[in-house]
């Protein structure tokens, strides 16, 4: 495992963090993990989001296609997932950004966070749907 | 023999190999973000589902349009520099540098396909 640099210093290779693999799973990493991934996966809802407005922008017939699309199951489906999406991405991000202040880091509240977290994005995906 | 200094050899060798400038334009982009997307999430709710001349009546009114254009800029700005850091802790070599440029391409598509989208429809 460890190489020798220019220097003459032995080097160990190091794993990539986060390196999940080593993690005993829990409630704060879970939150933080999902952040990165429901942040990434918005891409699919806002490229979908963005073709159908394309539709609205060239023709009623191209429209057509793409309104079914988006109002099919399918498109309920990546509607509504990334309504989630965003409302988790949201609060975890405001909670980073709490984090970023230096404040709620101890075990206890970060934890209460995280389950803020969670509640808190299904209650808004729920309020979206119904007033939406 | 050794000519160089320990601090010399460490520099440049973090994760990021930069400063926080990539923090702090994350933090800059999500405040601007928070008060953006709950906004645009009620427009693009509405609009959603309606028929095609109410669709372009919603977005040729400029709040509705102005608003769409900035979360499409400020947030794929976002998310190609979030989609970076999520690239930079997994790939590393060529495949890294691949996956970070594909992640731009894809934001720069998007961003581009939006504006047209809504100065089209604007005109």
């Amino acid at each position: 495992m460890a190489n020798t640099n220019q220097a003459g210093v032995k080097r160990v290779e190091r794993p990539l963090s986060p390196h999940l693999q080593i993690y005993r799973p829990q409630l704060t990493s879970f939150t933080s993990i999902l952040t990165r991934i429901t942040g990434n996966a918005l891409i699919v809802g806002v490229a979908l989001a963005v073709w159908w407005l394309l539709a609205a922008a060239v023709s009623p017939a191209y429209f057509a296609v793409a309104n079914a699309v988006c109002t099919s199951w399918f498109g309920d489906l990546v509607f509504a997932g990334s309504a989630w999406a965003v409302w988790y991405h949201y609060l975890a991000g405001l909670r980073h950004l709490y984090f970023d202040a230096g404040k709620g880091l101890d075990v206890a509240t970060a934890e209460k966070l995280g389950w803020g977290v969670i509640i808190g994005s299904v209650v808004l995906t729920v309020l979206t749907i119904v007033i939406v | 023999m050794r000519y160089l200094t320990a601090r010399k050899r460490a520099i440049g060798k973090g994760s990021a190999h930069t400063g926080t400038e990539h923090h702090w334009s994350m933090t800059v982009s999500a405040v601007a973000l928070a008060f953006l997307v709950p906004t645009w999430v009620y427009v693009f709710g509405h609009a959603l589902g309606q028929d095609y001349d109410t669709v372009r009546a919603t977005f040729a009114r400029p709040f509705p349009s102005i608003l769409t254009a900035m979360v499409l800029v400020v947030g794929m700005r976002h998310f190609a520099k979030g989609a970076t850091m999520m690239i930079e802790d997994y790939a590393r070599g060529t495949a890294r540098k691949l996956c970070i440029i594909a992640a731009y391409s894809i934001s720069s598509v998007i961003v581009a396909t939006g504006l047209y989208a809504l100065v089209k429809i604007a005109l």
